[in-house]
C-alpha cells in the first residue's frame, strides 16, 4: 500500500495531494494518507464519491487521522 | 483551437466549469448540463480561499460546517472536480496585478483572468471544448463589470471559449453559441447585485442548500487580513511569501513591537494545537507554570526578545495576574531553556503593537 503523509496541511491541501498521488497510481491500488485536518474525514470521502474511488476506511489515532482510499477505474 | 471529437462520435461537448463553491457557478454549470453539455468542475487553490477548515481551527468555529464547498457543489450536480493547486503561480497576480488591487489586497480582475488563463490551457489539454464560469454582470465592483467581461476573455486568451451562462444574453455570442452546442435563447439575462433571481433559479433547479449567497469566498477581501499581509511585505521589504506565511495570517493574534519581531498568540487550544505544528519554523514559547497559549517569534528571536514576547504571552494566560510566569522556550533547533518573566501590564501594550 502506498502512503502519504498530508499532516499539518490544511484542505483543500490533503485532497490536492491525494489527488496528485492518485494519478500516479493505477486502478485497484491502495493508497493510506495521515492527515491532521479534521476536515479531511468530510473531504476526501466526497472527493471519492465524485472522482469514482472507493473509500476503504477513516480512523482516527494520537491526534492523527489515517484514511485508506483505493483507487477507482479510469 | 483542437476541438473535442463531440460532432464525429454523436457525444456531448464538453465544458469545464470553473467551481467556487457558491451558488453562481453552481448556477451556471447547473444550465450548461441542463442543456446536453458534459460539465466537468475546477476549483483553483490559491491559499486565500475562505474555507471552513481554516475557521475551524478555532474553538469557537469547532461546530461549523467542515465541507468543502466546491466538492460540495460537484456532488451536487454530479460531475468530477478538478482541484488545482496554484498557490506559486498565483503569487505574481497578487504582488504585480496590472488593474490594481479593489477596497484591500484583492486584485479581483487579474485573479478572474488568471483563473480563465488557467482554465483555457487546462481545455487544451484535456481536448475540451469550452470554459464556463458563473460570472453575473454588475455583481463584483471590480470584476464582474459589463466593461471587465471583455478583458477578461481576451487577457485570459479565451475570447469567445468563454460562456457565462447567467448573463449572456447582455453579451456577445460565444463559439459554443454560435455553433449551436449551446442554445443562446435558454440563457440568461441576470444582472446587479440582486440575489433574488438566482436563488428563484436555485428553488426551480431544487437546491435547497447552498453555500455563501452573497459570495465573499477570498481573504483578501478582508481588511484585518490584509493589513496583516502588508505588514507582512513590509517586513521583508519585498512581497514573496509561501503558504506557511499566509496561513499563519489567518491565526492568532498578530503584535509587532519592533520591525525586526512579530509575535504570534494563539488566541484558544485550537489555535495553540495549529501553531504547535510551526515549532520547527519558528521560536516557540508555552507557559509551564499556568494554562496559557502558544506564542511563536517570527524574526530576531535575541534574548531581549524572547523576554519581551514571553511578557506579552503571560499576559494572555492564566498567569496575567500573577507575580511570575515560567515559559519553556524552544528554539527552531530544538534546544530548549526556562525563563521567569513578570506579565506585561495591559496599559503598556500600545495599540499600534496590534496588526
Amino acid at each position: 500500500m502506498k502512503k502519504l503523509d498530508a499532516t499539518n496541511l490544511l484542505c483543500p491541501m490533503p485532497v490536492i495531494r491525494t489527488q496528485d498521488k492518485v494519478i500516479t497510481m493505477a486502478p485497484g491500488e491502495k493508497l493510506e494518507i495521515t492527515c491532521t485536518d479534521p476536515g479531511a474525514l468530510h473531504d476526501i470521502p466526497a472527493w471519492c464519491r465524485i472522482n469514482g474511488h472507493r473509500l476503504v476506511s477513516t480512523e482516527e489515532r494520537d491526534k492523527k487521522i489515517l484514511i485508506i482510499i483505493q483507487v477507482g477505474g479510469p | 483551437m483542437k476541438q473535442s471529437q463531440a460532432n464525429n462520435l454523436n457525444q456531448p461537448h464538453k465544458a469545464i466549469a470553473l467551481i467556487s463553491g457558491g451558488l453562481d457557478s453552481l448556477l451556471a454549470a447547473k444550465v450548461m448540463i441542463e442543456q446536453g453539455i458534459h460539465v466537468e468542475g475546477i476549483n483553483f487553490y490559491t491559499g486565500f480561499c475562505v474555507e471552513g477548515h481554516t475557521h475551524a481551527i478555532r474553538n469557537q468555529d469547532k461546530k461549523k460546517q467542515k465541507r468543502n464547498n466546491a466538492l460540495w457543489v460537484a456532488e451536487q450536480l454530479g460531475i468530477k472536480l478538478h482541484i488545482v493547486d496554484v498557490i506559486d503561480e498565483y503569487k505574481d497576480v497578487l504582488t504585480n496585478p496590472k488593474h490594481g488591487y479593489g477596497a484591500n489586497l484583492n486584485p479581483c480582475l487579474d485573479c478572474k483572468g488568471f483563473m480563465v488563463r488557467k482554465a483555457h490551457e487546462w481545455i487544451i489539454k484535456h481536448n475540451f471544448d469550452f470554459i464556463v464560469t458563473g460570472e453575473v454582470i454588475g455583481q463584483r465592483p471590480m470584476s464582474q463589470r459589463k466593461e471587465t467581461m471583455p478583458v477578461i476573455a481576451r487577457e485570459s486568451g479565451a475570447n469567445d471559449l468563454l460562456l457565462r451562462p447567467l448573463c449572456a444574453q447582455f453579451l456577445p455570442e460565444t463559439l459554443p453559441e454560435r455553433n449551436g452546442w449551446v442554445d443562446r435563447k435558454q440563457l440568461l439575462a441576470f444582472s446587479g447585485r440582486n440575489r433574488k433571481p438566482q436563488m428563484a433559479l436555485a428553488n426551480e433547479f431544487g437546491f435547497q442548500d447552498y453555500a455563501q449567497p452573497a459570495g465573499g469566498c477570498c481573504f483578501l477581501t478582508d481588511a484585518s487580513y490584509a493589513k496583516k499581509l502588508g505588514d507582512l511585505w513590509q517586513a521583508r521589504g519585498n512581497k514573496n511569501y509561501d503558504l506557511d506565511d499566509i496561513m499563519l495570517l489567518k491565526v492568532g493574534r498578530h503584535i509587532r513591537p519592533s520591525e525586526n519581531i512579530k509575535i504570534i498568540i494563539a488566541r484558544d487550544e485550537g489555535e495553540t494545537n495549529f501553531l504547535s505544528g510551526y515549532r520547527k519554523r519558528f521560536t516557540s514559547l508555552q507557559a509551564t507554570s499556568h494554562t496559557g497559549p502558544l506564542a511563536l517569534i517570527d524574526g530576531d528571536a535575541s534574548e531581549a526578545n524572547i523576554r519581551l514576547a514571553a511578557q506579552l504571552t503571560a499576559r494572555y494566560g492564566k498567569g496575567r495576574d500573577a507575580e511570575q510566569v515560567t515559559f519553556e522556550i524552544l528554539a527552531a533547533s530544538g534546544l530548549k531553556h526556562e525563563l521567569a518573566v513578570s506579565p506585561l501590564p495591559k496599559d503598556n501594550i500600545p495599540a499600534d503593537w496590534f496588526i
